[in-house]
């Protein structure tokens, strides 16, 4: 059986040429990069080179860029320790309905120690509109967090045009306003440069760029406080303490790197594949629709919706094909919660209908693409048949 | 074909779900029971032929998770040839049964084809 991974937005594979750079790290460069002999300092050496791969990708300083675990880290740190950091100066935050559950989570919690937040809405279009966040800002406002491409639809949230009124906003006077964006789903995808954007804090992980799971990386813009969440050693210039995954960390540099050379071919065979899936779906399968803003989008992400079907179903007869997707359906996610992303923009609770994603990588060819189109009419035809709810053929 | 991985369910419910038995409508039904679930929204249609205190055929239309689908699916694989009081006697536990096993966030499946089947039989009297 044929086995088609169409899931990278849950995670990719690790290149070839990365699993490679970061082989030597487990048993000939083994060194703990704290220590001042050879072994040591080799170690270092080649963190910092990374560092240096990592801060090129973004438009950043190597001085900016702190690795840790991962993307869910990288936003507790950001937004615990920018609160943290500043619960002097105010006691509000914003952020959006369709961020991570990292992002929400980290938000609740704080939420739970005394903090206002606000969820912004995105609508049907899944996008955050600059002016909720205008009228949103209060004097006590300390953080904005809203992510740069969403996970489920893949739209691209306004973060440069909110970098631009924080820093309006802090022109005149308010000067302890930060700006936070979950990048996970942007980087190696879209061009994402810190000083375009405007942003203070900037996270995104390495499984979801073909570069191992267990790395991430949050940049701080110079001058930024935060208040470190892990304690122990100065390592990370204090920022997070813990001895440096060398191997993970030598692995995203290297992706990294691959990442910002190849960007616009990858971006570009990602965007015609995606484009060449929804137009022949729309084709071949009736009572389906697109979800989220067409446009401002990441070229990696095609969300549908199907009538008179659940997702969890759709999900797993195409994984009996040997097709790998992910669904938004409340039976799929363990709890009897449908994605929070799909009810953001509008999606009705009732479950006469059910959702897809499919999520294109670099290595996505269009053979996989028209197997999966050769595969799923079939599979939505036989569910709707066992359907009480689909109408009968002709009306 | 058992290339499928799968930790949530059983070789029987994967099969349930690849080749649900009865799927269909009885035009000429001796009884049809509905039953749906509001929380997740599941929605099953039985219906059933009787003859002789006996039920002679059962088929299913279903929406909703594959455990529902196996579940119906079973339901009238277990309900064909049984009296009406055999099959009134039935119980979640012999949907499960019948499906091997469910994740216990999926044991509403087999409630939902008890209830279905419990307003089919009440559609008799």
């Amino acid at each position: 059986m044929r086995r088609i991974y169409l899931d990278n937005s849950a995670t990719t594979r690790v290149d070839d040429e990365v699993l490679g750079a970061m082989l030597p790290f487990f048993t000939d460069n083994f060194g703990n990069a704290s220590s001042t002999h050879q072994w040591g300092q080799r170690a270092k050496q080649a963190i910092e080179e990374a560092r240096g791969q990592v801060a090129r990708l973004l438009n950043a300083q190597p001085a900016e860029i702190t690795f840790l675990s991962g993307g869910t880290e990288s936003d507790n740190l950001a937004i615990r320790g920018i609160a943290q950091a500043n619960a002097e100066r105010g006691h509000h935050i914003i952020t959006s309905q369709i961020e991570h559950p990292a992002v929400l989570s980290s938000c609740a919690q704080l939420e739970k120690a005394g903090w206002q937040v606000t969820y912004l809405p995105v609508h049907s279009e899944g996008i955050v509109r600059l002016d909720d966040v205008r009228a949103a800002l209060t004097d006590g406002t300390v953080l904005i967090t809203v992510m740069l491409a969403n996970n489920e639809i893949g739209t691209l949230q306004p973060v440069g045009e909110i970098g631009a009124l924080v820093r309006e906003r802090r022109e005149a006077g308010q000067r302890h306003l930060y700006l936070h964006t979950d990048a996970v789903q942007a980087v190696g995808k879209v061009p994402v440069d810190v000083k375009e954007l405007g942003v203070d804090l900037l996270s995104f992980t390495g499984h979801k760029i073909h570069g191992p799971k267990g790395i991430g990386v949050l940049y701080v813009r110079r001058g930024v406080r935060i208040a470190s969440q892990m304690h122990g050693g100065h390592h990370e210039r204090d920022r997070r303490a813990g001895t440096e995954s060398v191997p993970l960390i030598v692995g995203l540099g290297k992706t990294a790197e691959l990442a910002r050379l190849h960007l616009a071919e990858r971006a570009e065979h990602m965007r015609e594949l995606r484009d060449y899936l929804e137009t022949e779906l729309l084709g071949r399968i009736s009572g389906i629709s697109r979800n989220g803003d067409l446009e401002r989008r990441v070229p990696s992400i095609a969300n549908f919706n199907f009538e008179h079907v659940e997702g969890e179903g759709l999900q797993i007869s195409l994984d009996l094909k040997g097709v790998a997707v992910s669904t938004g359906s409340a039976c799929a996610s363990g709890s009897t919660e449908p994605s929070h992303v799909l009810v953001a923009i509008g999606l009705s609770r009732d479950s006469g209908h059910g959702s897809l994603r499919f999520s294109l990588s670099k290595d996505t060819t269009k053979d996989e693409i028209d197997y999966l189109l050769d595969t799923l009419p079939a599979v939505v035809e036989r569910l709707r048949s066992i359907s009480p709810l689909a109408k009968k053929k002709g009306s | 074909m058992r290339l499928c991985v799968n930790l949530m369910y059983s070789p029987k419910v994967l099969e349930h779900i690849e080749n649900p038995r009865n799927v269909g409508e009885i035009a000429d039904a001796t009884a049809l029971g509905e039953a749906t679930n509001p929380v997740c929204g599941d929605l099953l249609h039985l219906y059933l032929k009787v003859a002789d205190g006996r039920i002679v055929a059962a088929t299913f239309k279903a929406h909703g998770c594959p455990p529902t689908i196996a579940a119906s699916s079973a339901l009238t694989e277990l309900i064909t040839g049984l009296t009406l009081p055999e099959a009134r006697a039935l119980a979640p536990k012999d949907i499960t049964r019948a499906l091997e096993s469910l994740p216990r966030n999926k044991e509403h499946c087999s409630v939902l084809a008890i209830d279905a089947l419990r307003a089919a039989l009440a559609a008799l009297l």
